[in-house]
């Protein structure tokens, strides 16, 4: 892998540019678009329950004016408007509970077909994407930025809608109870809007710092638990445990003043609310006096002042989530309109039985446009020959493997196959050509016979076969369930060295003729090594072979050696030769066996 | 859970005001519904208007009186939460350090170092909205229970009536949330697991052309997680309109029985503001059972942590040739208890000289530093420093003898000179002789002492970072130097050249080198060949060479030969 650029484009690092609101709509938009009909549903069921909910206070309101009614309270009146009201609030309910479970659905909906759009572009985007970023940024696009898109359309939404519903409403509601009495919210309700604003302004850094503070701490205890044979070892507990209360101190105190003015806000909308509730009673009072209002009136005031107050704030504290979901939704669209790998040449062939003839003529490359990592390289390899290729890290022996498998294109240069120029044929049928064995060894979550298989069209006996060869069968065996046991990240004990030995059994088992190994047994122990040496020996057989290597007992025996040297071949030839040659191929053999 | 919550104990008088201060808080809450009844009811009769403002003034007040009470209570509850979480996390993490190594492979790394991070924080997040919510709640409920009961005895029976229908409904919807939850969480790290493989295996993904595959195993997984989170949906959204339902009902029914009792209206419209304040305290209490039930189990999971004994066990034991450094003698152990890992080590060195401990992986070379460094005690056998044996020694004294770089060790985000020091406070000279033995120097002179290494080291190359923790291992002079496979990232030229400055700057150290090169052990005075647990063979490179057909085969299959 190429060393990670010093420029990272990071996933997340849009944060600080401005945000293309329009771009995220319109992409929004799109995939809410098969759902427009259950969309306008929702909607309609959504006011009417909101409508419904509003007729309650009022219809209330006339029953309890039936119960102060003149000459006592009117027995079939209050029954009438209690029928009415059960059945009111019966449908409200029910097309709350539509609407809710109908956004539920759709947001359902949204956030698999997000998914999956993010997890096939990601499927098709070159290499390089993921040489540039980090794993986890890719996955907090498609699991955290998508559920907050998700979460938002499912909820704040309808929220607002009924907000907007609630308040237009409940205002029309006691506007035609009681003008004047309205007048109260005049003074209230801005007051609770600046309360608001104001404190979750100041709040949101708060909460940030607290978060990174918390996150600081985590990654502390992941690192130093990790090594705590050292610390043991060193006898450094309290040293560790004194940087550790720093962090902790840290962290408490960022959640302290988070959480305390984080909390303030409930009781702040809750005075303004009870001063409303305060100044409703003394004017209504005072208005009843006057004769202009009922008591009735007075109730239904109350409670649709109550309905009133509420989603003003909602709405408020909806429009920071608002904000967090368009800024997450950006990233995964830029996620879903990354390039894909440059598509094949137009009538690009279909490489089919290959013999294995390299050829590299010329060849040119760098990550990173004026720093070559790569300078006018030339090989050639006949079907069946190992190549070998040495240096030191970073000297551009991965690189090499790259532009085989057309990872990465060549800035300048060609590289053929059986004489075919490799950019002219498919992707899929060149990189068919090769069997890769890494150095860190590529097992997914499922069972050690699908891991085994992944890739090839083998029966059971081939692959217990193959195992046998990479010395691994009497291994797998002794596991709990045998070849169905499931590998998973901590539940089986298996040892780097024995997931090499995996996935070399797997490389037996794909029919290619050629073979990369990089660092291929880097993890298997000597005497393994030797016991599978037959085993390597029959998987390189006729097969034309790219080994990269430390060890150079790997690499004598190779018909070719590639010394690399800052992104050259310094030198170029069998061992014996090289040897001869006193270069810095010698150098490097000779210094194992050099004594002090 | 109890053990839990006396770290709350320091903090009572804290806690005690904060509940004071909520009580108070929520009776001023509970006062205002009952001043609008009096108003509408007696007051607006007379015709008082002076009274009317008085009491207008007095709702003010009790609004004032709940805002104050209620943002300081917050305060207080607030300090004494995070102050507990702080004392539990540091005892925890305390209790951590000093795990013996047998009780860490007991939990398992990941397994402790979530119960120092989500476990505490769960726990935190309990407590906190339990002393804000959980005492406010339940004294709204009761006080607006009672003051009901005290207006008109039937019209609160039907209000108390509505409350166990309430508290069931959520009581039931979120006890079959919680395992949709659960399921749906699961699901989830499937995604992330899968995402996660295709990423770090991209390559092979599109060597062997299973994008298509890939896409397929994905869309399974989401097409279920989908699948379970809508289920989650329709549980969850049952709350709020059945809720509010049962609410609604309670309400009609309030006024049909109050106008069957002939009931003031001030009286049915107070008790219609009751019903909300139970109501929205019963929603609050459903939240705390969801945040208490998650809060317990993480509990649970960080007491037992608590309850490990860690105090080491020194005994008098009877000493053994003081002539050696170090010894083993006769020494079996073994991890799980079952088959042992190491069986019957002997082997004895003098001060100065070098072990040399070769084999395959897994022949249980680092087991033997385990055990010397007693992070394991031996099942069978003793081992001896200084002729003393080591469960006779306090084991930081017995550390401290030793300078150890572990296979693979681990380097902290922080200064070259941070973890090369590792706390020990060690002069500067040691620490840059130290780096020049480990032949770190190139390195750490272009970047300097005080460059910051990433987390995991990742600005690091392997061969560097094995480099620094020899450094590290050498900076405090040890008595004993422990390299276990501490070159295999390094090329020949600069083992050779580490080795050749451990002879020549550390000459007075006893080295015990662990490898799987025959080349770092070469030159030892003594070296053994482990296989499966056992010596097959010890003595030097010269005798093993004659004696040891094993050895011999692995020197000339790594020095190019050809394989046995």
């Amino acid at each position: 892998m190429p060393e990670r650029r010093l420029n990272v484009r990071d996933t997340r690092s849009i944060k600080g540019k401005k945000i293309d609101k329009k771009y995220v709509l319109k992409n929004i938009l799109k995939y809410l678009k098969p759902y427009s009909a259950l969309l306008v549903f929702v909607f309609l069921a959504n006011i009417l329950s909101t409508v419904f909910s509003l007729l309650g206070p009022k219809i209330c309101g006339l029953a309890i004016d039936a119960i102060g009614a003149e000459g006592g309270p009117d027995f079939r009146l209050i029954g009438y408007y209690s029928a009415i009201l059960a059945g009111v609030y019966l449908l409200s309910a029910i097309l709350l509970y539509l609407s809710t479970i109908g956004m539920g659905y759709i947001s359902r909906g949204m956030v698999f077909r997000m998914r999956n759009d993010v997890f096939r572009t990601l499927t098709t985007l070159p290499v390089s994407f993921f040489d540039e970023r980090q794993a986890g940024d890719i996955i907090s696009v498609l699991s955290y930025d998508i559920d907050t898109v998700g979460e938002s359309v499912a909820n704040d939404i309808i929220i607002v809608l009924k907000s907007v519903v609630l308040v237009v409403g409940s205002l029309i509601m006691m506007l035609s109870i009681a003008p004047l009495l309205v007048l109260v919210f005049a003074v209230t309700i801005p007051v609770s809007v600046i309360l608001t604003r104001f404190i979750v302004k100041r709040v949101q850094p708060l909460f940030r710092k607290r978060s990174a503070k918390l996150g600081e701490l985590n990654g502390f205890v992941e690192e130093i638990t990790t090594g705590q044979k050292t610390t043991k070892a060193y006898g450094c507990e309290e040293k560790i445990i004194s940087r550790f209360e720093e962090k902790n101190r840290d962290a408490i105190d960022a959640y302290a003043r988070a959480e305390y003015y984080g909390t303030v806000s409930g009781p702040c909308v809750g005075l303004v609310n009870n001063i409303s509730l305060a100044l409703v009673s003394v004017f209504g009072a005072i208005m009843f006096m006057r004769g202009v209002i009922t008591p009735g009136d007075i109730s239904s005031f109350v409670l649709y002042s109550r309905k009133f107050s509420g989603p003003i704030n909602e709405t408020a504290n909806i429009m920071g989530e608002f904000q967090s979901a368009i800024a997450a939704a950006e990233r995964v669209f830029r996620v879903t309109d990354e390039k894909p790998e440059k598509p094949d040449a137009e009538g690009a062939e279909t490489l089919t039985g290959v013999r294995g003839d390299v050829d590299i003529e010329n060849l040119s490359f760098g990550y990173v446009s004026g720093v070559p990592v790569i300078k006018d390289f030339t090989l050639h390899a006949k079907q069946g020959e190992t190549i070998a290729i040495v240096g030191h890290t970073g000297a551009g022996k991965t690189t090499i493997i790259n532009l085989l498998m057309r990872f990465y294109d060549p800035d300048s240069g060609v590289i053929k196959i059986d004489g075919k120029d490799i950019s002219k044929v498919t992707r899929a049928s060149l990189r068919r050509c090769f069997t890769m064995v890494l150095q860190d060894s590529w097992l997914f979550a499922g069972t050690v016979y699908e891991n085994l298989v992944y890739g090839s069209d083998v029966s059971r006996e081939e692959v217990i076969n193959a195992c046998k060869a990479a010395k691994i069968h009497s291994f797998i065996t002794c596991l709990p369930q045998g070849y169905d046991t499931v590998l998973t990240d901590n539940a089986v004990n298996i040892s780097k060295g024995q997931k090499q030995l995996l996935t070399i059994a797997r490389a037996m088992l794909l029919d290619s003729p050629m073979l990369i190994l990089d660092e291929a047994t880097s993890n298997v122990d000597t005497r393994t090594e030797q016991i599978i040496q037959s085993a390597m020996r029959e998987l390189m057989k006729g097969r034309t072979c790219f080994v990269i290597a430390h060890r150079l007992s790997t690499i004598k025996n190779a018909d070719n050696i590639l010394v690399m040297r800052d992104g050259n071949v310094a030198e170029q030839g069998k061992h014996a030769e090289l040897l001869k040659a006193g270069g810095y191929y010698a150098e490097l053999y000779n210094s194992q066996f050099e004594s002090f | 859970m109890t053990k839990t919550l006396k770290y709350l104990k320091p903090y009572g008088v804290t806690v005690f005001w904060g509940l004071v201060l909520k009580l108070i808080g929520a009776v001023a809450e509970l006062f205002l519904p009952m001043l609008l009844e009096y108003i509408i009811d007696d007051v607006v009769p007379r015709r008082d208007m002076n009274m009317i403002l008085i009491l207008g003034g007095v709702m003010l007040i009790c609004s004032l009186v709940a805002l104050l009470s209620n943002v300081y209570a917050n305060r207080l509850t607030v300090r004494s939460s995070g102050n507990m979480t702080h004392d539990l996390r540091l005892e925890l993490f305390r209790r951590t350090s000093y795990l013996k190594c047998g009780q860490v492979d007991k939990f398992g790394l990941s397994s402790l170092i979530s119960r120092l991070t989500s476990d505490t924080y769960y726990v935190n997040q309990m407590v906190a909205r339990t002393l804000r919510l959980g005492v406010r709640a339940p004294i709204l409920i009761l006080g607006g229970v009672i003051i009901a009961f005290t207006r008109d005895v039937m019209l609160a029976c039907v209000l108390l009536a509505c409350v166990p229908f309430v508290g069931l409904t959520i009581y039931f919807i979120t006890k079959r949330s919680i395992p949709v939850y659960f399921s749906v969480q699961r699901k989830q790290d499937d995604m992330v697991r899968v995402t996660q493989e295709n990423v770090s295996g991209v390559r092979v993904v599109k060597a062997l052309s299973k994008s298509e595959y890939e896409c397929g195993r994905f869309g399974d997984i989401t097409k279920e997680l989908a699948s379970r989170e809508f289920k989650a949906n329709k549980i969850m959204s049952l709350s709020n309109p059945l809720a509010t339902l049962i609410l609604n009902i309670g309400l009609i029914a309030v006024i049909v029985v109050g106008a069957f009792r002939g009931n003031s209206m001030g009286t049915v419209l107070a008790f219609l503001s009751y019903f909300v304040i139970i109501l929205n305290a019963m929603i609050g209490l459903s939240k705390i059972f969801v945040v208490m039930s998650r809060g317990a189990a993480s509990a649970a999971r960080i007491e037992s942590v608590l309850d490990e004994d860690v105090t080491e066990e020194i005994g008098q034991y009877p000493a053994g040739d003081p002539q050696y450094k170090l010894e083993f003698r006769s020494v079996s152990f073994s991890y799980n208890g079952v088959r042992d890992n190491v069986k019957n080590i002997n082997f004895a060195i003098k001060k100065g000289a070098t072990l040399g401990i070769l084999g395959a992986t897994g022949s249980g070379k680092s087991t033997l530093v385990n055990l010397m460094l007693r992070f394991y005690d031996a099942r069978e056998g003793e081992i001896f420093v200084d002729g003393e044996n080591v469960r006779s020694i306090p084991s930081d004294v017995l550390r401290k003898k030793f300078g150890v770089a572990f296979q693979s060790d681990f380097l902290m985000a922080a200064s070259v000179r941070e973890n090369i020091d590792y706390g020990r406070g060690l002069a500067d000279e040691d620490i840059v002789k130290a780096v020049k033995a480990a032949q770190a120097d190139d390195f750490v002179s272009a970047v300097g002492l005080d460059y910051d290494l990433s987390q995991k080291a990742s600005n690091l190359s392997g061969g560097q970072k094995q480099r620094l923790a020899v450094a590290r291992a050498l900076a405090g002079n040890p008595e004993i130097l422990v390299l276990d496979d501490s070159s295999s990232a390094l090329d020949y030229a600069t083992d050779a050249a580490l080795r050749k400055s451990l002879a020549a700057e550390y000459a007075g150290a006893t080295k015990v080198i662990v490898a799987q090169r025959v080349s770092s052990v070469r030159h030892a005075d003594l070296i053994l060949v482990m296989d499966d647990g056992e010596v097959i063979g010890s003595g030097t490179h010269e005798s093993l060479l004659r004696s040891c057909g094993e050895y011999k085969n692995i020197f000339s299959a790594q020095m190019g030969g050809e394989y046995a």
